[in-house]
């Protein structure tokens, strides 16, 4: 038997509703106990300043892996999840081939397996080849391991297929996820349309074009008693219109990423292509929705949207430019900037990365509770460290926040009570 | 007055003495450009490379002529005979022509912010936007002041209306930007269709009816309608249609029968503009092209540190 013991962190534990100062025990990589402990483990943490929570999960992540692994790969990615902090990855089908069969999510779960760093929890195609007509063998993918579906980097676009998958989807409880947006009304667009995109001559994405379809799917999750996700949502009407859903009593949620409630349309200002993703950075107005969003509970999940692209598909213009930034690390810091600014409570932003998209998925990690696997991160939540994009673990660089100081640095990451991430001791 | 910036990327870069120094070292080369010898040894031994992405006859021409009659080694690229159709990134055709160490790179993209990405990731020459996407034009307007100055001694308070395509129009946000700098008003004119989000804010007055723009005018500056863009996005339903609606023709120019007219060319007769009025004495569209050279020839030896014939 190998012991661990996590000696005097705050730990926070939102499911369980616990956020005490205490020492936490760990017993052949499950939890065993907490409290004031006299007995020494095997190996002993030291959490003083620091926060012991659950693993982060985030339910957004894009791979690469198959058939884009010079932008990243699922190794890469897992040392860069738990560099962050992250125990427990979501990665969405749009890979090459992709996970729209069996085959697919089970090469990637070996894998996962094979690196061993961090957990991944693969969701499945709702269309076969992302064509967005007609629907995988969602039973089938589930089976092989696929906790939830989406088409996403591209949205469920017609209707007839938008019900037809919320329909099927929901007689076996599974949720679908969309990524909202109306290519009619974005088409060719690179940025928020609105005051930057005047001013830089260059086509916008309204918001209109995530609220249409956001619109559009409530009614067909209420009229299919499906279970629906909004992916990155960005738009405060979209928001809004989550909220009125939640009231109504519908099975509706969402998740936002960091960048959606920490910039706005200004950093394209310079022509960042670092700052190009879809959803577009939108208005003040819209970031502060977010945050609202996320106050308020309608936003019950906080993901990353990790996207890595190579410097190649980065350097170039902002029309030519690939949308998407790398989030794995800069999903902790970022969000405890709503702790900072007085946004949310610790706890609240940590149940957002754990206990919320746990429940979500139905994903059996996200907790403290007693024998329950030791994922775990200990984090100091206010040491500083200046962000170089050329030290992220990802194979990627694209970050809007090279150069910047973050708050919140990952002292150690715990994956079954193992220690897969450690803070380099600074000279 | 401070130094002149290394590039012309932005009207922005430039201060209002900066614009009002190349309006006056531009003088002496519409002399020049009218004397028999149109030639100076002023830019002998500098290198010009005319970078263009686009097609683009009036511009390319118009910096050809001005470096070569300031005796300047012009070469002309255009993106057709170019490695880009091989493929090379918009990143190495910069970096490639850098090295072959030219003093100026005038550069035209499609791509808004194109010269700002190759002044960012070139050194040792200075880059000059010839039009980037639906940005800016600084050249243009440029010339458009200096027409402007020559005309009326000065623009400071003076009512431009912009009219046409304003949302794909680098030349309008470009005047946007120089009616803040030189003190004079923007008017712009439109269907929504042809409109930019949220025009307003960037400090012009917004008017969808040509004629209630267009009394209280001194400068009429009408925009090209791009025929080549209305097969795939029609912002409105007919040329006809669009010539009823926005058209300049003789009795709109009659509400405002003292303001000048300006064009950046090429025309489409009897669409944005009728015959007569394109005709007319107080049109200024050659003397815009007349200018443009003698403009160019004043930026050209500015940015090599040449700022006097």
């Amino acid at each position: 038997m190998t012991t661990l013991c996590i000696r005097q962190g705050r730990v926070i534990d939102p499911e369980n509703h616990i956020d005490v100062i205490c020492d936490v025990w760990i017993e052949n990589g499950h939890i065993s106990h907490m409290g004031h402990i006299e007995e020494v483990a095997d190996q002993e943490i030291n959490a003083t300043h620091c926060v012991v929570c659950p693993g982060l999960i985030d339910m957004h992540v894009h791979l690469r892996e198959p058939g884009e692994e010079w932008k990243e790969d699922i190794e890469s990615a897992s040392k860069s999840a738990v560099a962050g902090g992250v125990t427990s990855m979501c990665c969405m089908p749009n890979t090459t081939p992709c996970l729209d069969h069996a085959g697919v999510v089970h090469q990637i779960l070996n894998r996962a397996k094979e690196v061993g760093l961090c957990r991944i929890f693969p969701i499945g195609a709702v269309s076969r080849q992302l064509k967005g007509k007609e629907i995988t063998e969602m039973r089938d993918l589930s089976k092989a391991g696929a906790v939830a579906f989406s088409d996403d980097g591209l949205p469920i676009w017609h209707a007839g297929t938008m019900r037809k998958a919320l329909e099927y989807a929901s007689s076996f409880g599974y949720l679908i996820i969309q990524h909202a947006e109306e290519f009619e009304l974005t088409k060719d667009g690179a940025i928020n349309e609105g005051i930057v995109s005047s001013m830089l001559g260059l086509k916008g994405m309204p918001n209109e074009g995530e609220d249409c379809m956001v619109a559009r799917d409530i009614m067909l999750t209420e009229l299919t008693g499906g279970r629906y996700h909004v992916a990155h949502i960005s738009s405060a009407r979209s928001i809004e219109m989550v909220r009125h859903a939640q009231e109504k009593g519908l099975s509706v949620s969402a998740e936002a990423a960091p960048h959606h409630f920490a910039l706005t349309e200004l950093e394209l200002l310079n022509f960042n292509t670092n700052a190009k993703m879809n959803p577009p950075l939108r208005t003040e107005a819209d970031r502060m929705a977010v945050v609202k969003g996320l106050r308020d509970g309608s936003i019950a999940v906080i993901a990353s949207d990790h996207a890595p692209h190579h410097e190649d598909d980065k350097c170039c213009t902002l029309d030519c430019a690939a949308f998407g930034i790398v989030g794995l690390e800069t999903l902790l810091p970022v969000s405890l900037e709503l702790v900072h600014q007085g946004h949310l409570s610790m706890s609240e932003v940590v149940a957002k990365l754990t206990s919320n998209p746990a429940k979500l998925l139905g994903l059996d990690v996200g907790t403290l509770g007693l024998g329950k696997k030791a994922d775990i991160v200990i984090f100091n939540p206010s040491e500083d460290w200046m962000l170089d994009s050329k030290k992220l673990r990802s194979k990627s660089k694209n970050t809007p926040w090279d150069g910047k100081i973050m708050r919140g640095t990952v002292h150690y990451t715990l994956l079954g009570g193992e220690v897969v991430y450690q803070k380099e001791v600074s000279s | 007055m401070k130094p002149f910036p290394q590039h012309l990327l932005s009207i922005t870069d430039l201060t209002r003495a900066q614009i009002n120094a190349l309006i006056d070292f531009s003088q002496p080369f519409l002399d020049l450009s009218r004397d028999d010898i149109r030639k100076a040894s002023t830019m002998r031994g500098k290198t010009v490379i005319n970078l263009f992405f686009e097609n683009s006859t009036r511009t390319r021409s118009s910096f050809e002529i001005a470096g070569k009659r300031l005796s300047a080694d012009v070469i002309n690229i255009s993106a057709s005979m170019s490695a880009v159709q091989k493929g090379e990134t918009l990143m190495d055709t910069g970096q490639t022509l850098a090295a072959m160490r030219p003093h100026v790179v005038v550069v035209r993209h499609g791509d808004s912010g194109s010269c700002h990405f190759l002044a960012k990731h070139t050194q040792g020459t200075s880059i000059v936007n010839g039009g980037d996407g639906a940005h800016e034009h600084p050249t243009q307007v440029l010339t458009d002041l200096l027409t402007l100055k020559n005309a009326w001694g000065d623009v400071k308070g003076k009512v431009i209306t912009i009219v046409g395509d304003i949302k794909h129009s680098r030349v309008a946000r470009s005047h946007l930007l120089a009616a803040k700098i030189m003190g004079y008003s923007v008017r712009v004119v439109a269907p929504k269709t042809l409109l930019p989000l949220h025009i307003e804010k960037m400090g012009c007055d917004v008017f969808h009816r040509f004629e209630d723009a267009i009394v209280g005018s001194d400068c009429i500056y009408m925009l090209r309608i791009q025929n080549e863009r209305l097969k795939t996005n029609c912002s409105f339903p007919s040329i006809r249609e669009y010539h009823e609606a926005y058209g300049l023709n003789m009795a709109r120019f009659k509400l405002a029968s003292d303001a000048l007219i300006l064009h950046p060319g090429p025309m489409n007769r009897g669409v944005e503009i009728t015959s007569d009025v394109a005709n007319h004495a107080q049109s200024q569209v050659l003397n815009q092209v007349e200018n443009g050279v003698a403009m160019r020839m004043a930026i050209l030896s500015t940015l090599c540190g040449l700022e006097a014939l």
